[in-house]
């Protein structure tokens, strides 16, 4: 999957119809797309895992139900969870990204 | 085998309809498709086909359930008509582009405004580069037809488009006709089972039907619906030979009449071609050598048949039930004058006529058929286009 998408086919190689395997949308990168950055204050969280619900994109990862770390391969920085995150002086900052 | 019934044009499109027992329909009504889709949900209330008939709430609704079920796995069709073919437009091209094999008889009527329920083609004129296949009937028996065998031409795996199947708004949709209907397992054998190529709902092979396709995809795609396009003529050709082996029958992508021994040709869709027939046959009575060329398979545009067709006369006509509205005539002779470009040099000219439903009467075609044999005789076409039947 990951060479086709890698490997531009030509029409006559392509399947018919833009069907695809299913889950395709992992190997695009859509945190190339971010201007601010989400931070994670660790001793801040209480690991409601609010930002988790609300995360558009998938982008928070948990582990043995607790915030684990995010995604940032595919987090958009849109900082809905630091919106929704409960906690005063909130456990997510939005930072400005720094492009390498 | 046969049986002769008593049917309007829409109801042997159900009749049709009803054989084939499609998975999914999935339509909204609106004048004058109205009665098939009616028809139909009798044929399932009672039981007489196992089809799951979904009524939306608009035509954007129905190609999208169709859409769907179509990708999803399931043998799918719809039927509509002019501002119900306009409400559906995107979701036409997306039954294109994702090659679902989706048939839908169109009835043919004008589009608003003026508000006007009668024929004219500028309906599915709308959605001629959808990338569907599109053929014209010329009365009711062609609709039972016709409906029949685009069901083989959409699912065929080198096929694999949507098929549009037009029939004349109130002149063959509500006519009633003698139409000979053959035995359900017959049909029912010539139309097969539904081999669906994209399964949607199958959880052991996932897919993504229809993602995001950008500079870097999206012309390969729509460059394979141009392919399948063009390799769907031979197809029908095909299908035609079946179906005419098994039902006795003569159907082909273009049919020529008396053009053998013809100076002048007229060409043309739909019903009027039938009546064409009759003030042909009277014309050449009276010595008149003219012929006509009936387009039944419009896209994908068999060319090359016509082309040969039409390459010894010496003038042709084309009459076009759509106005293009200062293109260069309308879609129709565009198309043919294209097509003899470099194979002959004789004039063609454009009739435009219908609009709305206005009739095109015998002193009408009496004129373009001299017309049409004074530009043989002269060289000299008329200018184009000429709207024919309109008040000055
Ligand atoms: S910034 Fe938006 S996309 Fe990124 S992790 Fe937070 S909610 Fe998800
Ligand atoms: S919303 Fe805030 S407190 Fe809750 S899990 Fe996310 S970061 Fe931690």
């Amino acid at each position: 999957m990951n060479s086709d998408l890698k490997r531009p086919k030509g029409w006559k190689e392509l399947p018919a119809g833009a069907v695809l395997p299913a889950g395709t949308a992992v190997e695009y990168h859509t945190g190339s797309w971010r201007t601010f950055k989400p931070v994670w204050i660790e001793k801040k969280c209480i690991h409601c895992l609010q930002c988790w619900i609300i995360c558009p994109d998938f982008s928070v990862l948990v582990k043995d139900q607790k915030f684990d770390r995010f995604d940032y391969d595919h987090c958009k920085g849109c900082g809905l969870c630091a919106y929704i995150c409960p906690v005063k002086g909130k456990a997510i900052v939005m930072e400005k990204e720094v492009k390498e | 085998m046969k049986t002769v019934k008593a049917l309007t044009g829409n109801d042997a499109v159900s009749y049709a309809m009803k054989q084939i027992n499609p998975d999914v329909v999935a339509a909204y009504p609106i004048t004058p498709q109205t009665s098939i889709v009616e028809k139909f949900s009798d044929y399932v209330a009672n039981g007489e086909v196992d089809t799951e008939m979904i009524l939306v709430e608009s035509e954007h609704s129905a190609m999208s359930a169709c859409v769907g079920s179509s990708a999803a796995g399931a043998r799918t069709m719809t039927a509509t008509s002019s501002q119900g073919l306009a409400l559906m437009w995107e979701v036409v091209y997306i039954a294109a582009g994702l090659r679902l094999p989706i048939v839908m008889p169109i009835v043919n009527r004008a589009l608003s405004a003026p508000i006007n329920i009668h024929c004219d083609h500028s309906d599915v004129m709308g959605i001629r580069d959808s990338g569907w296949i599109h053929l014209f009937c010329e009365n009711a028996q062609e609709t039972y037809e016709n409906t029949i065998q685009a069901i083989r031409i959409a699912e065929h795996p080198d096929v694999q488009l949507p098929v549009s199947v037009n029939l004349d708004g109130f002149i063959i949709s509500h006519e009633v006709a003698n139409v000979e209907i053959y035995d359900d397992k017959p049909v029912k054998d010539f139309v097969g089972a539904f081999r669906p190529r994209v399964s949607a709902l199958n959880l052991r092979s996932p897919v993504t039907v229809g993602p995001l396709d950008l500079q870097d995809y999206y012309f390969e795609h729509r460059r394979q619906v141009a392919d399948a396009m063009v390799k769907s003529l031979n197809v029908i050709k095909e299908i035609n030979a079946e179906f005419n082996k098994k039902f006795g029958r003569l159907y082909k992508v273009i049919e020529g009449y008396r053009l053998e021994d013809a100076d002048a040709c007229i060409v043309g869709l739909g019903s009027t071609m039938g009546t064409l027939k009759d003030l042909v046959d009277n014309a050449r009575k009276a010595g008149k050598k003219i012929g006509f060329l009936k387009i039944t398979v419009f896209r994908p545009f068999p060319k090359e048949d016509i082309v040969s067709a039409l390459k010894g006369l010496k003038a042709i006509a084309v009459l076009d039930r759509a106005d293009s509205v200062n293109a260069m005539g309308g879609p129709l002779f565009g198309d043919i004058r294209c097509a003899l470009y470099g194979a002959s040099s004789a004039p063609v000219i454009n009739y435009i006529y219908g609009l709305g439903g206005r009739e095109l009467t015998e002193q009408d075609i009496n004129k373009i058929i001299d017309d049409t044999l004074a530009a043989a005789r002269t060289g000299k076409t008329v200018p184009e286009p000429a709207y024919i039947g309109v008040r000055e």
